[in-house]
């Protein structure tokens, strides 16, 4: 297991929470200063996507196409292909919810390294409503070929995924939030992209996070804890490519699997992960995330008690879940 | 059948405030929302449900009834506020704005409130929507005595969506649409013609085969008028440039754009509160 370390004061919350936007806005600025062919296009959120700091330094490679996400991926198609390195920002809901098939074809297809960065994902979004709260991006993004998805846990790890995807000459995808959230990876903490991380071993049950979500599942693995059931928490922030090969050892080693997301499960993490088991090593699994239905208003964390979402309710599910596993394999009527 | 009250000139001016004492108040109680947009709107909305629009708040989906699409979903407090004061919904329930189980939804949600008629907050999709709904009144069922309209914010008039839109509506002489920009020279990163320049808005929307009007926004009489020459011009559809103040009735928000997604503090709103009564009462 790689060294994974985090952060957490005495109680085992969190010491800071920021929005991973935040994080965003530094990398691009570091990403700028590192690569002189690093531009930026916003859709009229340049502040709600954290895309000022890069406009203040760097005010020539900074554009505004107005509100209009279709022209902001295209036209960031074309600055691709006149050798720049383009980052696009606006809320997921409309890019890439708006802008789906500009993408597939003039980045993705094309092959251009255009970055699609999304924030305002999950119910975090909050008081704004369903029409705001993008649920269906992992799916959309994760079937493009080509593309990668990055789902950060934090705003640290989303200052370094923005520095990998700036890097890695490909068109990508990069997930974030709008409230802040809790900060529990360290600078040193490990991201590669396409890597998954094992941040505590367990042999019963493996918890897969992506997202927001992890961070969560790290507080649900201490009250499972207190239930008796060992936890292996493993966190995967690079959706498309899949680590494959952590999720298949854990799966192995614990032969009962749960991912968590803020998304629909259905086509989302959940779903790639179905799909991996199902092809690979039948395994049973339990998807949590939303279930085929839209968000609604509400605070950020009144919402993620609703569906669910938070350490407590993960716990609970995830015993429940569990518990079933056990009890029908004791029973010998199904194979795990 | 229309159950709606007919207000006149004054009565119009009176209700427009008490428009924008709601947005103030459920903007305050929600604490998270838009406030440039919707104060600014308030005799728009107010002279189309108070005066020109045909309909039924006892009976939302009244088959008789003129239809408005909201647009720019955004400006949802103006609409709720002028809903609930037409007899939709209790004027109390304003103050569930954006909570949690509140059929005020922070944008718009047609299946969650009786009397609208789109979701929409996603901008540059409401005049395609008024667009195929006028078209099936005037070119299927040959429903020509009812009207369509339809609000956009002037930023929204960034997206192509719009366009592609006036293109359609243009070509299939959509006589019975009325769209209506709320032209108040802002978005979210500044001032309109800094973001995107929009202007020569007139001769953009004439060049797509509208009829143009241009109005002062708070007017009431004017909007009137200006809606009534456009209901006139049957062989086109017709598009109303109101000119509005951002944050109008509201002297620290009007012209600011930093005002366009803030809700005021409830000290802030009570102060603005007692400014419009105060200027009511002048
Ligand atoms: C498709 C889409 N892109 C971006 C946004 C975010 N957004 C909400 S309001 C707004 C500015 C709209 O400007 P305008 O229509 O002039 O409204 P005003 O600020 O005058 O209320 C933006 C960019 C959105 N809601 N929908
Ligand atoms: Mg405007």
């Amino acid at each position: 297991m790689t060294e994974y370390p985090i952060q957490r004061s005495a109680d085992g919350v969190a010491p800071v929470q920021e929005p991973m936007r935040a994080g965003f806005g530094r990398g691009l600025l570091e990403a700028g200063r590192r690569d002189e062919r690093v531009v930026a296009l916003c859709a009229d959120l340049t502040e709600s996507t954290m895309m000022h700091m890069f406009r203040d330094e760097f005010p020539k490679r900074f554009v505004e196409v107005g509100i209009a996400e279709q022209n902001l991926v295209t036209v960031a198609s074309g600055m691709a292909r006149a050798g720049k390195v383009p980052f696009t920002s606006s809320y997921a809901a409309f890019s890439p919810g708006r802008n789906w098939e500009q993408i597939k074809t003039t980045a993705a297809l094309n092959d251009m390294p255009v970055k699609v960065v999304g924030s305002h994902t999950g119910v975090n979004v909050g008081p704004d409503g369903a029409t705001h709260q993008m649920l269906e991006d992992i799916a959309l993004m994760r079937v493009m070929p080509n593309m990668t998805v990055v789902a950060p846990a934090d705003s640290i790890e989303a200052e370094k995924a923005t520095l990998a995807i700036a890097a890695s000459g490909s068109p990508a995808y990069l997930r974030l939030t709008r409230d802040a959230t809790p900060v529990f990876t360290l600078p040193e903490t490990p991201f590669e992209l396409g890597r998954a991380y094992v941040l505590r071993e367990g042999t019963d049950v493996t918890i897969a996070g992506t997202g927001t979500m992890t961070y969560e599942l790290v507080v649900a693995a201490d009250l499972l804890e207190q239930l008796g059931i060992d936890a292996e928490v493993v966190h995967v922030p690079t959706i498309k490519p899949l680590d494959e090969q952590t999720l298949l050892a854990s799966a192995r080693k614990t032969g009962l699997v749960v991912t968590a997301e803020e998304a629909q499960i259905a086509g989302g993490f959940g779903g790639a992960v179905a799909e991996l088991l199902s092809a690979q090593l039948p395994t049973r699994l339990l998807r949590l995330g939303i279930d085929d239905r839209y968000g609604e208003s509400g605070s950020p964390r009144e919402l993620l008690e609703a569906f669910g979402l938070t350490g407590q309710h993960l716990a609970a599910r995830i015993e429940a879940f569990a518990r079933g596993a056990l009890a029908t394999a004791g029973a010998g009527s199904a194979s795990a | 059948m229309n159950p709606a009250p007919l207000l006149d000139v004054p009565e119009l001016k009176a209700q427009a405030d008490r428009t924008r004492i709601s947005i103030l108040e459920m903007l305050a109680a929600a604490k998270s929302g838009h406030s440039a947009g919707p104060l600014g709107m308030a005799e728009i909305l107010t002279v189309l449900y108070f005066n020109v629009m045909k309909h039924d708040p006892a009976d939302p989906d009244w088959s008789e009834r003129d239809v408005f699409f909201l647009s720019n979903g955004h400006t949802a407090p103006v609409l709720y506020a002028t809903l609930a004061h037409s007899g939709y919904f209790p004027v109390e329930e304003l103050l569930t704005l954006r909570q949690y189980g509140s059929r005020l939804q922070g944008h718009p949600e047609r299946t969650a409130l009786p009397g609208l008629e789109n979701t929409s907050g996603p901008l540059g999709s409401g005049l395609s929507q008024a667009a195929g709904y006028a078209y099936a009144l005037q070119h299927i069922d040959d429903e020509l005595h009812r009207f369509t309209y339809v609000a956009m914010g002037d930023g929204e008039l960034n997206e192509g969506n719009i366009w592609e839109a006036a293109m359609f509506a243009g070509k299939y002489k959509l006589g019975r649409l009325i769209g209506i920009v709320d032209r108040n020279y802002i978005q979210i990163d500044g001032l309109t013609e800094d973001v995107m320049p929009l202007d020569d808005l007139r001769a953009k929307w004439e060049s797509f085969g509208w009829h143009v009007l241009e109005v002062d926004g708070h007017d009431v009489a004017g909007l009137m008028s200006a809606i009534n020459q456009a209901k006139a011009v049957a062989q086109k559809p017709s598009v109303i440039l109101a000119y509005t103040v951002p944050g109008k009735g509201v002297p620290f928000m009007e012209y600011d754009y930093r005002w366009h997604g803030k809700p005021p503090t409830p000290e802030q709103a009570t102060q603005a509160v007692a400014g419009i009564r105060q200027g009511a009462g002048a």
